[in-house]
């Protein structure tokens, strides 16, 4: 329980997949512009991570390490990150139309958001078991929604703002990024110290 | 052998996928229609709601279900109730274009002034938080361009610390009348070439202090109108555009010169 809770808070603090290893910095920067579709797309995102790591983990468990298949664990988990961002889109499109409206391009580009691939592949590498594997992906996924959710409330402030003319608009958006990814190595240890 | 394995499971993994994606289409399909999303298009997309629908989309709806007009986009103007009604096959309708204009000619400094030095948000609904604004006429234009930000269409322009709207460009959208946290800006047909671009209502001798251009109520416009159109309320004057005919009675009879002729 202890190690499952370490897993969960380090992934969602420490080991935030955004501010501390640079995965999915497109839809970091992409979909922060507004709260609500930042909270829709982190949901989504959080969505398509825990499902994709709940069937990769056995995909590359029972069928891929057997047959010493080891080499196509990106092309296969590419194609169950792409059926469950399918059917996300499917999901969202009938139930959030507005939301669906607001996220655009970005929700089928969370294809390509190396924060799901990433999650998925450190799972097997890391040799986490299956439950380790859930919560990992789940920190993951919360991690990528405080990120999103702290930076949109930053980028509200910043697009008030009188900034200089030559930082208007990404360079701004970039500083503050910088900034707020510093302010996460500030929870550096404190995880493993609490739960240990 | 070595080579069928992972084949096999790809392509096996591959038709499952999709076999889930076809089924799950299916159960959670999105009824859209044809003509509705054909509507859409042809309309700019501003959800500005002047069309009297909460946005674009409900507006299709009720053109193609509802049996809405389809000369209702003012933005869209002639070009998208041309083509709607070509989807729709009923006959053209125009549509009588509008245009914004700002309500106060309160230009900083040559007719008013500020009351203090405001170095906060550069927004004029953050300014008007703090004693209603920086100017002296509690009335007045703020100056930092909320409504210019809210424009599709960049009509409206900035000068002297007052909004301007740019009557060639303007489209009647009504965006930024939201904008506006003085409700400065009003909409009127394009054809109408008169204004009173004064929303003071301090009784006179306050107005005559603080602004040069500003309406002191003295009813001289509501004299001289031949046709009953311009009134005297709360110290302001405001015309009725149902009765307006365009004559400038009012405009060469104002002793402010806040009634303006475009």
């Amino acid at each position: 329980m202890k190690e499952l809770m370490v897993i969960l808070f380090s992934a969602i603090l420490t080991q935030n997949f955004v501010l501390s290893k640079f995965m999915g910095i497109c839809p970091f920067l992409g979909v922060s512009k507004k709260m609500n579709s930042a909270v829709g797309m982190s949901a989504a995102v959080t969505f398509v991570m825990v499902a994709a790591s709940a069937i990769t983990w056995p995909i590359y468990t029972y069928l891929l390490a057997p047959f010493s298949l080891e080499y196509l664990s990106k092309v296969v988990f590419i194609l169950i990150i792409a059926l469950f961002v399918q059917l996300v889109e499917i999901l969202i499109k009938k139930y959030a139309k507005s939301l669906y409206n607001a996220l655009g391009v970005y929700l089928p580009l969370i294809t390509t958001n190396c924060a799901v691939l990433g999650v998925t592949i450190l799972n097997v590498e890391d040799q986490l078991t299956f439950l380790q594997a859930v919560i990992n992906a789940l920190g993951g996924g919360l991690g990528f929604a405080l990120a999103l959710v702290i930076f949109a409330g930053v980028r509200e402030r910043v697009d008030a703002a009188d900034v200089p003319k030559a930082f208007k608009g990404i360079p701004s958006t970039l500083v503050a990024a910088s900034i707020v990814s510093m302010s996460f190595l500030g929870f550096n240890g404190i995880v493993e110290a609490i739960f240990q | 052998m070595n080579l069928l394995i992972p084949i096999l499971l790809f392509v096996g993994l591959g038709l499952l996928a999709g076999l889930l994606l076809s089924v799950f289409s299916k159960i959670f399909a999105v009824d859209s229609d044809e003509k509705v999303e054909e509507v859409v298009s042809a309309l700019p997309g501003l959800n500005c709601g002047v069309c009297g629908f909460s946005g674009c989309e409900s507006y299709a709806k009720e053109i193609v279900h509802g049996g809405a007009a389809t000369n209702r986009c003012v933005p869209g103007g002639a070009d998208a109730a041309k083509k709607i009604s070509g989807i729709m096959g009923t006959e053209f309708e125009s549509v009588s274009r509008q245009a914004a204009f700002v309500s106060c000619g309160g230009e900083v400094p040559r007719v008013t002034s500020n009351s203090y030095v405001y170095e906060g948000e550069r927004t004029c609904a953050a300014c008007n938080l703090y004693y209603q604004g920086r100017g002296i006429c509690n009335y007045g234009c703020i100056g930092f361009g909320d409504c210019a930000k809210q424009c599709a269409f960049d009509a409206i322009s900035i000068a002297d610390e007052c909004a301007v709207v740019d009557p060639a460009r303007c489209t009647g959208c009504t965006m930024c009348t939201k904008a506006c946290p003085k409700g400065l800006i009003h909409i009127r047909d394009l054809a109408k070439t008169v204004y009173v671009n004064c929303s003071s209502c301090d009784p006179g001798r306050d107005v005559i202090k603080t602004c040069q251009n500003g309406c002191i109520g003295c009813r001289k416009c509501e004299k001289v109108c031949p046709s009953d159109a311009i009134h005297v309320e709360n110290n302001v004057a405001s015309i009725d555009y149902a009765k307006c005919t365009n004559c400038h009675a009012c405009a060469d009879a104002c002793p402010r010169g806040c009634i303006s002729v475009l």
